[in-house]
């Protein structure tokens, strides 16, 4: 299979990022090599195999409902880009 | 309407009654000033990572065991990917594939009266997830003001099946987990403060029709009445829609509690694509058949099951039943009165629990928790109108002796106010013998036929006693006198 | 000093014949001769490092001193650090000084007493195998400037390869601090996953990253490991087990030890004179008294394919949280929220680290998740138990570590197949969570080359004993790279 300009587009949406129609056809390039590698895996006959999502086979800790952080708003908004009366800003949220 | 039928599924998103948030440790108490209560986690930083909060999946299994569902023994979580201001990390930490709990099933009373009808709702699932923190659109200059402090309290996203057939229906069924997340202590229930609101789903067919009509989802309903209106209102409309030969397209709605009406968020066609995938940061979350066992030892009594009790133990009438275990306030205050009174008093009991207690508190804006009145002292009133001792007049007046704290108890009041009713029928006697006397207009009329007067003669006997002669003896001697 | 060992460095200071801040100066002054040639460092702060040498000479003075308190060490950025800029190789962090710790950080400063002599370059969010995604420029290999260090911990394996630090912290997600270690002539170990905390490093693929040791020995290594590991409540998948002394079995003899040679390592696709190389590394060890048993990993050839579909789609999840609301880089032109995100991205991070963002929100998109993300996951299984079956018929397994020795800057940049086969030895390690090494065993053309050591489950101890024993009996090790 390979990937087509308008799905290189589409993905990048999804993954908002900005492309333009040059970057879009050169990463199209990139990702229909890239996949042709990936391909290799379409012809293992996997049924019945559990999927892995996690190097070991453990379950959840968890942990006690207590309060363990304080307010350190001041430090964590030092390195905002844009913050006024306690709050982050941003464009406009539009519902 | 007639040939047209709704379906309505509702999902809620209800707050657990944890201190800390699902998975960090900053807290959850409301009202605190803009990101004074996002840590590390809750901001998305990089590097941070989840660990899963205990109380909220103890939580899960306790609504799970009293709804009969199943609770699973292994469940997962995962991503579900989309970008928004209010979402630090890009995902919102939820459950797809293997949710912790599944089915159940909830028995709701709808209307009153004649009309009053059960119906069970089954339950799909319920799912263990984070909230999502608020954006603020004023006073910015154009600009949207983030406050995470919500960001990562959790949530049960219960998630009903279509069974509701009427914006009633579903008001009941609100109602009815509304009383049971706080009945099992695992949410407080404010809806104002966000701990409890709806989406309901809404759709409508002919009458007759297998299929499910098309629906719309209806977000974000935090009161019963927006609720109600939302779906009145989108239910005319999708029938407006139809019958005007349009077709219903699958949509996200919001509901406009000013104008009273619904309107599109976004269409199907541009839905996200929420990629979800199993969090690696998080592993299976096991709970074990011992955690299930510990935790249905400690669920209370629940209110289905003491409705039932109160059914077949008490002689109470289904609406009586369902009213007094509308919260475990009101039911416990109950039990206390009949405990004190005996349950062959369990009716007046139930009136003056859900009557004469209720308009007082309604009155005073009061919560039946901090009643002034105890049930010790209302179970000593009633036991009082039962022997005879005042009648359901004078009781009254002891009841807000009692409310204004001027006796310990009733028997208090009534010796030191002097309430005591006159049962002596020598008393009785000679008090109906001055009425009849000073009254032969009505006699007369009353010889005449005229019903009306028996009344007026029997009011200025118990006017004569100062209300405290027992109302039965004074018609009983009143009729024997005027026959003779 | 420059060329002492961890071991050497330890016994000077205690024996006071040289003080944390005199040593820490030596590498301070050596970065800022050598830096700007290799460009290893992306973050030096000598104010603050001294800080910590003055801290860990009064540690030494009053007497509570740990072994490796007062040697300086270098961090890769991908580490949050309290009040140190932490890019992570990124334009997008560029600016992002941590507002806090990751564990390792306060495990091997606050805890161990080390001395942090700066953050080393890295490729972009840990995605690369030779160093040139970095937005800070490419890292040279010291024994050919001319020649890329390896990736992604490409600046700590030149820091250490240069003796501007006497060891250093890598991260291994696919062969990250393996590969990087063989180019440039280093011992480096990546532990068993969930050995060592994963909180506070910037996250590139949640189920495969995992921290460790890059240095000039195994000795140097077992040390430096012994401050990184232990459970952290921080990190759900941290594994809570007894701790461990990476010294203690240094010294074992190697007598009955079996080492398996999967016959995939050994055939095509490997430089004759690296395998030359890794064949004499094996024969020495059979001179130590180890056998060898020919193995199989039938599955291995999927490794790369799958790792290029887990990875990413781990990654295009972790790094949505770079949106340039709360940190990091934030576009200067935008019309809107949407053109914010997109810009912001866009401009925020390099090709690279695009290119793998979408692939891995195209394989978890609608309708590809079962054919790319679940397939990966599948084969995954199928890798981890070619593994289990493999490690019944040895102790440890053998072979090269890269297919080839040092390759030119820009010589794969512009095809990312070709430098995606780089990793095609490391990346089944890590797809089981393996423990993995690369030990110096020879040199090919002026250039180093690696001999991979891999360990079953929690055998890091093991690995570090039977590399210990090698460098021994050889000295490919002790060989330093000249610099201008
Ligand atoms: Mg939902
Ligand atoms: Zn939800």
């Amino acid at each position: 299979m390979s990937l087509t300009l308008e799905q290189v587009k589409r993905i990048a949406h999804l993954a908002r990022i900005e492309i333009s129609d040059d970057e879009a056809l050169t990463t199209q390039g990139h990702l229909n090599g890239i996949f042709q590698l990936i391909e290799q895996m379409q012809a293992v006959d996997t049924r019945g195999v559990e999927p892995m999502a996690h190097a070991q086979d453990v379950s959840q800790r968890l942990r006690e409902d207590t309060v363990t952080e304080g307010d350190r708003r001041s430090a964590y908004q030092a390195v905002a880009p844009d913050v006024e009366a306690g709050l982050y800003l941003v464009p406009k949220v539009i519902e | 309407m007639n040939q047209w039928e709704v379906v309505i599924g509702i999902e809620t998103h209800a707050q657990l009654a944890t201190v800390s948030k699902i998975f960090s440790g900053a807290s959850t108490a409301f009202g605190a000033a803009p990101n004074t209560q996002a840590c590390a986690v809750d901001l998305a930083l990089p590097g941070v990572l989840p660990v899963l909060n205990k109380k909220a999946v103890e939580c899960a299994i306790r609504f799970g065991l009293a709804i009969g569902a199943e609770v699973a023994p292994k469940s997962v979580f995962a991503r579900k990917n989309y970008f928004y201001p209010d979402l630090p990390k890009g995902y919102q930490i939820s459950q797809m594939d293997l949710p912790v709990v599944v089915g159940g099933n909830i028995t709701l009373q709808v209307g009153q009266g004649d009309k009053a009808y059960e119906k069970v709702v089954r339950l799909t699932r319920a799912h263990l997830e984070e909230d999502a923190g608020k954006s603020l659109h004023e006073d910015f200059q154009g600009k949207s003001g983030i406050d995470l402090n919500r960001a990562g309290t959790p949530l049960l996203e219960i998630v009903s099946e279509p069974d509701m057939r009427s914006s009633d229906e579903a008001v009941a069924y609100a109602k009815s987990l509304h009383a049971l997340v706080q009945w099992i202590g695992i949410c407080d229930g404010n809806m104002q403060e966000g701990s409890f609101r709806c989406d309901a789903n809404v759709s409508v067919r002919p009458k007759g029709q297998a299929e499910f009509g098309t629906r719309r989802e209806i977000k974000n309903l935090n009161s019963f009445r927006f609720l109600k209106e939302a779906i009145d209102f989108e239910v005319q409309w999708q029938i407006n829609e139809i019958e005007e030969g349009r077709r219903i397209v699958q949509a996200t709605v919001l509901f406009d509690p000013d104008t009273g009406e619904t309107r599109m968020m976004r269409s199907k066609e541009d839905a996200h694509d929420y990629r979800y995938f199993p969090d690696p940061d998080l592993l299976p979350l096991v709970i074990s058949s011992e955690w299930m066992a510990r935790v249905q030892g400690e669920l209370p009594e629940l209110p289905g099951q003491m409705r039932e009790r109160f059914v077949s133990e008490l002689g109470l009438s289904a609406y009586d039943a369902s009213a007094l275990t509308a919260s475990q306030e009101i039911a416990g205050f109950f039990q206390a009165t009949v405990a004190g009174a005996g349950k062959a008093n369990a009716k007046p009991c139930a009136n003056w629990v859900m009557v004469d207690l209720a308009a007082r508190l309604n009155k005073e804006g009061k919560d039946i928790a901090d009643s002034p009145v105890s049930a010790t002292q209302l179970a000593g009133l009633i036991l009082r109108i039962a022997d005879n001792t005042i009648s359901n007049n004078i009781a009254k007046k002891v009841f807000e002796a009692l409310w204004n704290g001027e006796g310990a108890s009733a028997d208090e009041v009534i010796d030191k106010q002097g309430l005591k009713q006159i049962t002596d029928s020598g008393a009785i006697a000679s008090l109906v013998d001055e009425v009849l006397a000073a009254n032969p207009a009505n006699v007369a009329e009353f010889k005449a036929g005229k019903e009306k007067a028996f009344n007026a003669l029997v009011g200025q006997v118990m006017k004569a006693a100062k209300g405290k002669a027992n109302p039965q003896q004074v018609n009983d001697l009143l009729k024997q006198k005027l026959a003779g | 000093m420059i060329n002492a060992s961890l071991k050497q460095l330890s016994q000077a200071l205690a024996a006071r014949q040289i003080s944390s801040v005199e040593l820490s100066t030596l590498f301070l002054d050596r970065i800022e001769r050598l830096n700007p040639t290799l460009n290893a460092f992306v973050t030096v702060d000598r104010e603050k490092s001294l800080l910590m040498a003055r801290a860990a000479d009064a540690r030494i003075a009053a007497g509570t001193a740990g072994p490796l308190t007062g040697i300086p060490i270098a961090q890769k950025d991908i580490f949050c650090a309290e009040g140190w800029t932490t890019t992570c190789g990124s334009k997008m962090l560029a600016n992002f000084v941590s507002p806090y710790d990751a564990t390792v950080i306060h495990k091997m400063h606050a805890e161990a007493g080390l001395v942090s002599l700066g953050k080393t370059n890295m490729d972009e969010f840990a995605m690369g195998s030779s160093n040139e995604t970095s937005f800070f420029g490419p890292v040279r290999n010291p024994w050919d400037s001319s020649r890329v260090p390896g990736g992604s911990s490409g600046g700590s394996a030149a820091a250490v390869a240069a003796r501007l630090a006497p060891a250093a912290t890598g991260t291994d997600t696919g062969g990250s601090i393996r590969q990087p270690a063989a180019l440039c002539n280093l011992t480096g170990l990546k532990p068993t996953y969930g050995v060592v905390s994963r909180y506070g490093m910037i996250a590139f693929a949640s189920s495969l990253d995992q921290a460790g040791p890059m240095a000039a020995s195994a000795e140097d290594c077992a040390l430096l490991l012994n401050t990184m590991v232990g459970f952290d409540e921080r990190d759900s998948t941290s594994l809570d087990r007894p701790v461990e002394d990476y010294t203690a079995g240094l010294d074992k003899p190697l007598n009955g030890l079996r080492i398996g040679l999967p016959k995939e390592f050994f055939g095509e696709g490997c430089d004759a004179e690296v395998m030359a190389a890794v064949r004499a590394a094996i024969a020495e060890y059979e001179k130590l008294g180890a056998t060898t048993v020919e193995v199989s990993l039938p599955n291995s050839h999927l490794s790369v394919p799958a790792y290029y579909v887990i990875a990413p789609a781990e990654a295009s999840s972790n790094l949505s949280r770079f949106d340039g609301a709360r940190y990091g880089y934030r576009a200067p032109d935008y019309a809107n929220l949407e053109q914010m995100y997109e810009k912001t991205r866009a401009q925020g991070f390099g090709a690279e680290v695009k290119r793998r963002i979408m692939i891995g929100a195209y394989v978890l998109s609608h309708g590809y998740y079962d054919a790319y993300y679940l397939q990966a996951q599948r084969i995954r299984r199928l890798i981890a138990d070619d593994f289990v079956a493999a490690f019944k018929q040895c102790d440890v397994i053998m072979g090269p570590t890269s297919p080839s020795t040092a390759f030119k800057l820009g010589e794969k940049a512009a095809d990312p197949v070709q430098m995606y086969l780089s990793d095609i030895y490391t990346i089944a390690v890590n797809l089981a969570g393996l423990p993995g090494m690369s030990v110096p065993c020879g040199f090919v053309g002026g250039l180093p080359v690696g001999l991979q050591l891999i360990g079953n489950y929690f055998a890091e101890g093991q690995l570090l004993n039977v590399a210990h024993r090698y460098q021994q009996a050889t000295d490919w090790h002790q060989r330093r790279a000249v610099i201008a």
